[in-house]
């Protein structure tokens, strides 16, 4: 399925997605106005930000999961690989193949942990059982997860701890071999210790997968990613922007924006 | 719980100055409201008690006449021949009730599937309550449509009158799908919200959406449903007396008549005497026997569900 994906060190400098003047809308709302960004291939990039700065809301437009809600609209261009995800013709249901997403509160299917984990592949056409063995097996390892539930896979994926079951979500995810993965607070719902183990798994993820993750932790923020991405919402009603975006170090350290110094350093949010 | 009221009721008054005592007219109100509930509860439990009491001393007797292995298995019921063998009446139900869910059911789950997961909030505002009115139909109504409109359809079909197991299934099937429908609506609208996202973000379909994620995660709640319109299919007298034909007989074709354990019963009351009237309080037990498997099992299985969490 990402045969047809260069390697990443020869696409280290192109950007993953590219995103130009996009504007997005629930019904007459303006959600997102103006917001211009280049997403790295293989690194994390956070994006900060009060609640309901909209960057769940752009997290959303990145695999198409707006579409779902009726009365959205999308203007302007995100283009993943260079090709645009919302032209003519594209299958949103292909798209979110490539584009995986982990979810804030945790939501395994009420099936078993292996049934889980071999859903996607399933889904594509996987249906012999050695093959599907390796895929959940190689996935749970990617999820430092199989350690833990390797002898009872036949077990609920919902019998499971909190921090466990987003894990169990990740390996889900990873069975497709996404390129993308977006990550919507995925930490705020689970114990210390399971963040711990979220956040190492980030580490070891993206030297293959580009990830994204919206947080309102910015010590996280500041931890795992190598870019950060600042909205804000500066009056209630008006459409959010995309105040700043660069290396985490410079805007942890030295933010150019005012706004995002006064975010950073708590002020408000 | 009261002993704790009345000592409160009884604390010192010095207590006053620091909590509020509750009043003597609360204490009162809340305590007639208490018992108020408690009779409307005891109430219904009485009654069920009561019928089943009663139902069950006029009817104990077929024991002995005609015998509760003639009365059972018997394959004659015949007021005329002293016959009263019920097999012939738990076949005719039992072919009805099949029938009625084979056509019944996957209308009502397609129906419950098109208003949660696919039709848009308009056309749910208008299909919604068509269902739901399907079910405030009288059901003497459904059987003067089934006689009038559907027997002559079914009568071309399978040759002869009409009457019988085809022309009944379809009528009940019609009135069991609000039943199924509603409760399985329900099912599928109680599916965790992050479950459906969650598929949808793994790049499934709508329908591989339904088909793999929401209906096996709504499962037992569909087949409670599944049940309980079996009970009301089972326990329909009106609409299946003007269409079955009501020959006490066994299944001998889809157009051939056939007769239910609720119709006999209303066939022969107003007339039946001795044996025969104990026979039709033996019809009686049996069918509160169905009805209270179906609740037991509707039961078991909810709590099946919740032990798996």
């Amino acid at each position: 399925m990402t045969a047809d994906i260069a390697p990443a060190a020869s696409a280290a400098d192109a950007p993953k997605f590219t995103v130009r003047d996009l504007e997005f809308y629930y019904g007459d709302f303006h959600a997102l106005t103006g917001i211009n960004i280049d997403v790295r291939d293989n690194a994390v990039t956070a994006f900060i930000g009060p609640s309901g700065c909209g960057k769940s809301t752009f997290l959303r437009c990145l695999n198409r999961m707006n579409d779902l809600i009726p009365g959205t609209r999308v203007e302007g261009t995100i283009t993943l690989d260079g090709a645009d995800i919302y032209g003519p013709g594209v299958d949103p249901v292909d798209l979110r193949r490539r584009v995986g997403m982990i979810f804030q509160q945790p939501n395994p299917f009420p099936m078993s942990i292996y049934d889980n984990v071999a859903f996607g592949p399933r889904l594509h056409g996987v249906k012999k059982k050695d093959e599907l063995d390796e895929i959940v097996e190689q996935a749970l390892v990617r999820a430092n997860l199989w350690k833990e539930v390797k002898d009872i896979l036949g077990r609920g994926g919902l019998t499971l701890s909190g921090g466990q079951q987003q894990r169990l979500c990740i390996a889900r995810v990873l069975a497709v071999q996404p390129d993308v993965l977006l990550m919507d607070e995925p930490c705020s719902a689970i114990d210390p210790t399971s963040v711990q183990k979220v956040e190492d798994l980030m580490a070891e993820l993206k030297s293959s997968v580009t990830i994204i993750i919206v947080t309102h932790n910015m010590q996280q923020a500041a931890r795992v990613s190598g870019e950060t991405a600042f909205f804000l919402q500066e009056k209630q009603g008006e459409a959010a922007e995309l105040i700043e975006f660069g290396r985490t170090a410079e805007i942890f350290t030295s933010p150019r924006d005012r706004r995002t110094e006064d975010y950073i350093t708590g002020r408000f949010g | 719980m009261t002993e704790q009221r009345e000592h409160v009721e009884a604390a010192p008054p010095h207590m006053g100055s620091v909590l509020k005592m509750m009043s003597r007219a609360t204490y009162f109100r809340e305590a007639a409201l208490r018992n108020l509930f408690l009779l409307c509860a005891v109430a219904a439990v009485a009654g069920v008690a009561l019928i089943f009491v009663f139902v069950g001393v006029r009817g104990w007797p077929v024991v002995q006449d005609p015998g509760l292995a003639a009365f059972l298995f018997g394959s004659e019921w015949s007021a005329t021949n002293d016959a009263f063998g019920i097999l012939p009446l738990v076949t005719g139900t039992l072919v009805v009730t099949i029938g009625a869910l084979l056509l019944g059911a996957p209308l009502a789950i397609g129906t419950a599937v098109f208003l949660s997961e696919i039709a848009s909030p308009r056309m749910r505002s208008i299909v919604r309550p068509a269902v739901e009115m399907l079910a405030g139909v009288p059901s003497v109504v459904f059987g003067f449509f089934g006689l009038v409109i559907l027997r002559p359809v079914v009568a071309a079909l399978t040759g002869g009158m009409g009457f019988g197991p085809l022309t009944a299934s379809v009528i009940l099937a019609v009135m069991i799908v609000p039943t199924i429908s509603t409760l399985t609506e329900d099912a599928l609208r109680s599916v965790a919200p992050g479950i459906r996202h969650a598929s949808y973000a793994m790049g499934a379909t709508t329908w591989q959406t339904i088909y793999k994620v929401l209906l096996p995660a709504a499962k037992i709640g569909i087949i409670d449903a599944t049940i309980l319109g079996m009970g009301r299919a089972i326990g329909e007298t009106m609409a299946v007396v003007m269409v079955a034909g009501n020959a006490p007989q066994f299944f001998a074709g889809l157009g051939e008549p056939i007769v239910t354990l609720t119709s006999q019963i209303v066939i022969d009351m107003s007339y039946a005497s001795g044996t025969h009237r104990t026979a039709l309080f033996g019809l009686a037990i049996i069918l509160f026997l169905i009805s209270m498997g179906l609740v037991a099992l509707v039961r078991t299985l909810s709590r099946h569900a919740e032990r798996q969490g």
